[in-house]
């Protein structure tokens, strides 16, 4: 009776000391990546390949597309102090948001490291000398445009200014009415959100109107070249541009895009790798340029900047293989690799490398456009970013929806801004 | 008399006792989920509290109240509340009586019917806000294809873009989700009526209009109270049909929608809190005033 009980209670141990082996194996990790186009199915695939390297385990979340619900969700969680999520998966818009509760990740890499990303990104997530996340995928707005009808209609090259893109959409939209009343010039982001925030910064500063708040946070939006971009863009609506354009996202003008319903539109490089797959009725009928500059003395082609990025939660318990899984992700194979799939690296020298431009020559183009795009005001403005953007974004739509001119609306704006302002951003 | 009189309060007093024992649990339980949150939010909108790590908070009074009463986006997020509320209850109610009245008569497949017309209303909120932007949208949606092949409108309409349009867009939508549920509950009400009451009107002549003026509403009357009062509580809590179809602009904007963006896009835990506390105030005082008339019409 005693022996049979000692065995129990030997064999007991035995299984409780194998199964506290098996655990010091290895982590759990959650992380949480965007999923909107391909994003989802990658992030699987880096993170399984590092689970399989390090013997631990990833489990990859489900982002909400929306940016500004993305953020308001990582807030609550992050907020109520949870460890549920070791890996998030940012944009560079929120590094003052939500910096106090990610890790510093210089304490996980070595300075001299830190250099082969674009120094203006590390400085981008720098927050009170603290890095919150590593860069990890760049953004920018880009022209996409029909190849096979800008030749139909004699076009030889894509539009470099705003006034050759209006002539060549409305040539080619009174065309294409003929055959398909459902044909637009030009499709972009009008809905009242960020990412109206984003395309009307690109027509302001491409014509040379500043970019809202100025580095040393003066207000600098009401001016007559704002103005005249806002009244250009406006006149859009309902001539090159579908009525319901002041109520599209990413996704709505890709729907009109990629069924082939328009000439032109403003998206983000992962429209490329969709309007490619092989069920698009676009395929291989189209191609990206920088996007065209307005009239004015300091007129340029603007494109913003959208960079996305990985921090590591604070509350985490896993720290250090969080930490471990963040590094690798961002490392040069990981990033030459998510290139070929349409996504900008954030190292320069990785749209160098030979081997991916031969897989993927529309990295090649990115380089111009990554490093000269826009960066929105946000380190200046802070935690107060999200007010700022909304008052920009009410203010754009309420001239693109005819509400408002667009002087009365600056003018409204510039007060308004005075007001989140108060004392100092 | 007097050891009777004790014995019978402590008798009584025992009874008291043993009926709060078991209404403890109930309590408690609503003090843990209702009274601590709410006290805990009325008591942050006396702070100025940002998202931070650690969390600070500033005892600031009631600047986050006068704050929000001096900003015209709040007064217009209250008047499309409202807006929304009237037109969508209204049109709900009228709705959901013609359809209660016409399941409510004998015809063959009648169970199929009223099973197939709960679908909208089983559909989760932000599912059918999705179905119908996607319907509505101007170029590709389905809602304009039609309307064109009928010849009811000469050219697309941008729904989700246009002015007034986008307030109709919405309301439409909720009565389209929302009317299954008015017309089940006065489809019971229906039900409750006696018979008898109908075959007495028939026999002395009366008209189906007059049948439906003097039995049929006075009769459905506190179901109709009673309905009325979930719907409008429901409606001025507006949030998912108008998120979803038109996101955050101002000719839409609700109370809900604006005192999110305020707790959790802007991070403002102590104004979004006073925002809370005002929605909470506003729907507590309707309550009230529901309440009241509803006790007028029971006597």
């Amino acid at each position: 009776m005693k022996s049979k009980l000692v065995t129990t209670l030997m064999a007991f141990g035995t299984v409780m000391a194998l199964g506290s082996a098996a655990l010091a194996q290895g982590v759990n990790l959650r992380i949480m990546c965007g999923t909107v186009g391909t994003q989802f199915e990658l992030c699987k695939k880096v993170t399984g390949d590092w689970a399989q390297k390090t013997g631990n385990r990833v489990e990859v979340i489900q982002a909400v597309p929306s940016s500004n619900d993305r953020l308001a969700s990582y807030q609550q969680q992050l907020a109520a102090g949870s460890s549920d999520i070791d890996i998030y998966q940012i944009e560079n818009i929120w590094p003052s948001l939500l910096g106090d509760f990610f890790v510093d990740m210089k304490d996980h890499v070595p300075a001299t490291a830190l250099r082969d990303f674009f120094p203006t990104m590390i400085e981008n997530h720098t927050v009170n000398n603290r890095l919150i996340a590593l860069p990890w995928y760049g953004d920018a707005g880009l022209l996409y445009f029909r190849t096979d009808l800008l030749e139909k209609y004699g076009f030889k090259a894509p539009p470099k200014t705003w006034a050759e893109l209006e002539a060549q959409a409305k040539v080619i939209q009174e065309g294409e009415r003929r055959s398909n009343p459902n044909f637009w010039g030009y499709v972009w982001q009008g809905n009242a959100y960020e990412g109206l925030t984003c395309n009307a910064l690109e027509w302001i500063v491409s014509f040379g109107g500043g970019t809202i708040i100025d580095t040393r946070g003066n207000i600098t939006v009401n001016n007559p070249q704002a103005a005249a971009a806002l009244r250009m863009a406006a006149g859009w609506v309902g001539t090159i541009s579908p009525r319901g354009v002041t109520s599209y996202r990413e996704e709505d003008s890709r729907g009109v895009w990629q069924a082939g319903n328009a000439a032109f539109m403003r998206n983000w490089p992962y429209a490329y790798a969709l309007g490619n797959s092989a069920d698009s009725p676009i395929r291989g009928k189209f191609d990206v340029t920088v996007l065209p500059r307005g009239t004015g003395p300091n007129a340029k082609s603007a494109s913003t900047f959208g960079g996305h990025s990985l921090a590591v939660n604070r509350f985490s318990k896993n720290v250090k293989a969080a930490a471990d899984l963040a590094v690798y992700m961002a490392s040069y194979e990981v990033q030459a690799f998510r290139a070929t799939m349409g996504f900008n690296p954030t190292r320069p020298a990785v749209y160098k490398d030979a081997a991916v431009l031969r897989a993927a020559p529309f990295v090649g183009k990115m380089d111009d456009v990554m490093n000269s795009a826009t960066v929105r005001p946000t380190t200046i403005t802070g935690t107060k970013y999200p007010r700022v953007s909304e008052a920009f974004w009410n203010a754009s739509h309420s001239v693109l929806t005819g509400r408002s001119t667009a002087g009365a609306a600056l003018a409204q704006l510039q007060s308004t801004l005075n007001r989140i302002k108060g004392n100092g951003w | 008399m007097r050891p009777t009189i004790a014995k019978h309060n402590s008798l009584a007093a025992r009874k008291a006792r043993t009926g709060w024992l078991y209404l403890m649990p109930t309590i408690l339980i609503l003090l843990l989920v209702t009274v601590y949150p709410l006290g805990r939010t009325i008591y942050l909108s006396f702070f100025e509290a940002g998202l931070r790590f650690p969390l600070k908070l500033e005892f600031v009074g009631l600047m986050n109240y006068i704050n929000l009463f001096s900003d015209p986006v709040w007064w217009r997020s209250v008047l499309n509340t409202v807006i929304f509320t009237a037109t969508s209850v209204a049109l709900e109610t009228v709705l959901g009586l013609i359809i209660a009245l016409l399941v409510h008569t004998n015809f063959r497949g009648r169970g199929l019917v009223r099973t197939a017309m709960l679908v909208p209303w089983a559909i989760p909120g932000v599912v059918a806000a999705q179905l119908w932007r996607w319907m509505l949208n101007d170029v590709y949606g389905v809602i304009n294809d039609l309307l064109m092949k009928l010849q009811l409108i000469s050219r697309p309409y941008a729904w989700l873009a246009e002015g007034m349009l986008i307030m109709v867009a919405v309301v439409l939508a909720d009565v389209w989700k929302t009317a299954p549920f008015m017309a089940l509950i006065l489809l019971a009400g229906l039900q409750a009526i006696p018979k008898e009451l109908y075959e007495a009107a028939r026999v002395d002549g009366a008209t189906p209009a007059q049948q439906f003026w003097r039995i049929t509403l006075p009769l459905l009357r506190p179901v109709l109270l009673v309905a009325l009062i979930f719907r409008t509580l429901d409606a001025l809590r507006v949030f998912d049909m108008i998120y979803v179809m038109a996101g955050t602009q101002i000719a839409t904007i609700s109370m809900s929608i604006y005192g999110r963006q305020q707790l959790l896009e802007f991070a403002d835990i102590g104004y979004g809190s006073a925002v809370s506390t005002a929605i909470f105030l506003i729907i507590a005082i309707y309550t009230a005033v529901y309440i009241a008339t509803l006790k007028v019409e029971v006597r």
